[in-house]
């Protein structure tokens, strides 16, 4: 402030002054703080009216299916590699009747789990999948170990057209190689025409 | 039966005035304990959130949880503390709010005691007010608590200096210490919040600062004393100590109430005399709201800013009103 001087060698009037300004801020702060009245209030009354979650928010984790409605995991581990706190595991095994590649079983410990989405980033058939329901709590911890059943969603989630086998190079029964989307036919390597 | 009644009058009538007394000083302490319920609630609507909303309709029966909860706490004696001077601490601070709630002249019909002084024992009372806190400050024996009390000594004090000068503007245009006597003639001649605007100034600022209420709450400053005066205490005695403050917010609002802003008096309680109470209350909780609302607003002052607040400018202006006022009734009474 220029021409600042501490209190005690202002003039009285100026002390005068500073006594009626000093009057008017506080009043003007009671009025300002008043006017919250009419205000809209910041927060909301949360278990009755719950907040907009955007579709990409990490709350969750799911386990999605093709659009055929076939588990699209296949049990590839790399959630479990990507994972930093090892919070995934799962026992890969093989469907007999086409030979798919499936989890027999897999788990994930809420407990641990950071909602980190590298599980999700990692995934190469969108199986794996964060949602935005982040209501967990529960009364024991043994409780959010989340195994298969808990997981797999009858959905595809955020992908409703992706199909793995259909566009991966992977033969198993009724699809042999070559027979994927946009897959050029298997070379022939014993033959020596073009 | 009747017969007996019809013989002893003076003992009917002694006994009708304890019923009052009792239906007053219950009623003041529900309100007393209600407000905390309204004070979260305010808070809650000045900082855009909503406050207590959970436990019965509107969150009412939040107070009945807290009262529930304080009942059953322990109640713990530290090793170190001065007994006696502990308990009675905060036995004062509730007791004596209290008693200067019997002098509040509530409607015509109502109001426990009837003193022709009671501008001064009110007076006096609030005086008392501070070795409560002073008590439980020294008697806690720990260093925040005694720093809590000198700060409550000192400004209660100096507080309490101009209170009582800016009050005597209206007993110089009343014409009386009786309470009832200064609302009748309000009721008459105007609400005295007109004439005697700076008195009002003063004594509500000087009245904030002897309950210690925020701002005026250096006593029991968190940022820097733990909890002041009542660090030490819990349970039922640290209860005492919160329901009678909020018992001075009460009273205070009665009595600022009553000395400026014509107590029960109002528009219809001429032709209505049911509407005495409903005006009384509602004038109250303005007041009540007002207080809540600089709580809300305003930041705690530095102690020494406070103290030159009080000397230095309030004091002043309570003389200078006091002077005036003196003077327009000297001018009136010559000229009349």
């Amino acid at each position: 402030m220029p021409g600042y001087l501490p209190p005690e060698k202002r003039s009285p009037l100026q002390q005068l002054g500073d006594i009626l300004w000093g009057v008017y801020t506080q009043l003007r702060t009671i009025v300002m703080i008043f006017s919250h009245t009419f205000r809209k209030r910041d927060v909301i009354p949360y278990p009755e009216v719950k907040p907009y979650m955007p579709p990409r928010y990490r709350g969750r984790i799911v386990l999605t299916r093709d659009p055929d409605g076939d588990e699209r995991c296949v049990a590839c581990n790399l959630c479990a590699v990507a994972c930093p706190v090892g919070c995934i595991s799962l026992q890969k095994t093989e469907r007999p009747e086409d030979g798919r590649w499936y989890p027999e079983w897999f788990r994930i410990n809420f407990s641990r789990c950071i909602f980190c989405g590298l599980c999700e980033e990692a995934c190469p058939t969108t199986a794996i999948q964060l949602t935005p329901d982040y209501e967990l709590a529960e009364y024991k911890r043994q409780s959010l170990v989340y195994e298969k059943e808990d997981l797999l969603i009858s959905g595809t989630g955020k992908y409703p057209d992706y199909n793995f086998y259909r566009v991966a190079g992977m033969s198993i029964e009724g699809k042999p190689k070559g027979a994927a989307e946009k897959e050029s036919a298997p070379v022939d390597i014993k033959s020596l025409l073009p | 039966m009747l017969d007996w009644f019809n013989a002893h009058p003076h003992l009917v009538d002694s006994l009708i005035e304890s019923v009052k007394a009792i239906v007053v000083l219950l009623v003041t302490v529900v309100v007393a304990a209600w407000m905390i319920w309204l004070e979260r609630r305010l808070l809650g609507l000045w900082q855009d959130r909503y406050g207590p909303n959970r436990v019965g309709p509107f969150g009412l029966g939040q107070v009945i949880a807290d009262m529930i909860k304080i009942f059953f706490k322990e109640d713990w004696i530290p090793p170190f503390v001065d007994k006696l001077t502990f308990i009675v601490a905060p036995a004062i601070a509730m007791g004596l709010m209290l008693l200067m709630f019997a002098l509040v002249p509530v409607t015509p019909t109502w109001g426990v005691a009837h003193i022709n002084v009671g501008l001064l024992v009110f007076l006096a009372l609030a005086g008392l007010e501070v070795y409560a806190v002073m008590l439980g400050g020294w008697a806690s024996n720990s260093k925040y608590s005694l720093l809590g009390g000198l700060r409550v000594t000192a400004q209660t004090v100096s507080y309490e200096v101009f209170m009582g000068i800016s009050l005597m503007g209206i007993v110089m245009l009343a014409g009386s210490f009786d309470l009832r006597h200064i609302v009748e003639y309000q009721a008459a001649n105007g609400w005295n919040i007109i004439p005697q605007f700076f008195g009002f100034c003063a004594f509500v600022t000087a009245a904030i600062a002897v309950v210690h209420r925020t701002p005026f709450d250096l006593p029991e400053a968190e940022s820097e004393l733990a909890a002041g005066f009542h660090t030490e205490y819990s349970g039922m005695k640290f209860g005492m100590f919160f329901v009678g403050e909020y018992v001075g917010i009460v009273l205070v609002s009665a009595i600022t109430t009553v000395l400026f802003f014509g107590g029960w008096s109002g528009p219809g309680v001429e032709s209505h005399a049911w509407l005495a109470f409903p005006w009384f209350a509602f004038k109250c909780l303005c007041f009540m709201s007002g207080f809540i609302l600089l709580r809300a607003s305003l930041p705690r002052p530095r102690y020494d800013q406070m103290m030159a607040a009080g000397w230095k400018v309030c004091l002043p202006l309570s003389l200078i009103n006091l002077l005036g006022t003196a003077a327009v009734v000297v001018a009136g009474a010559h000229g009349a």
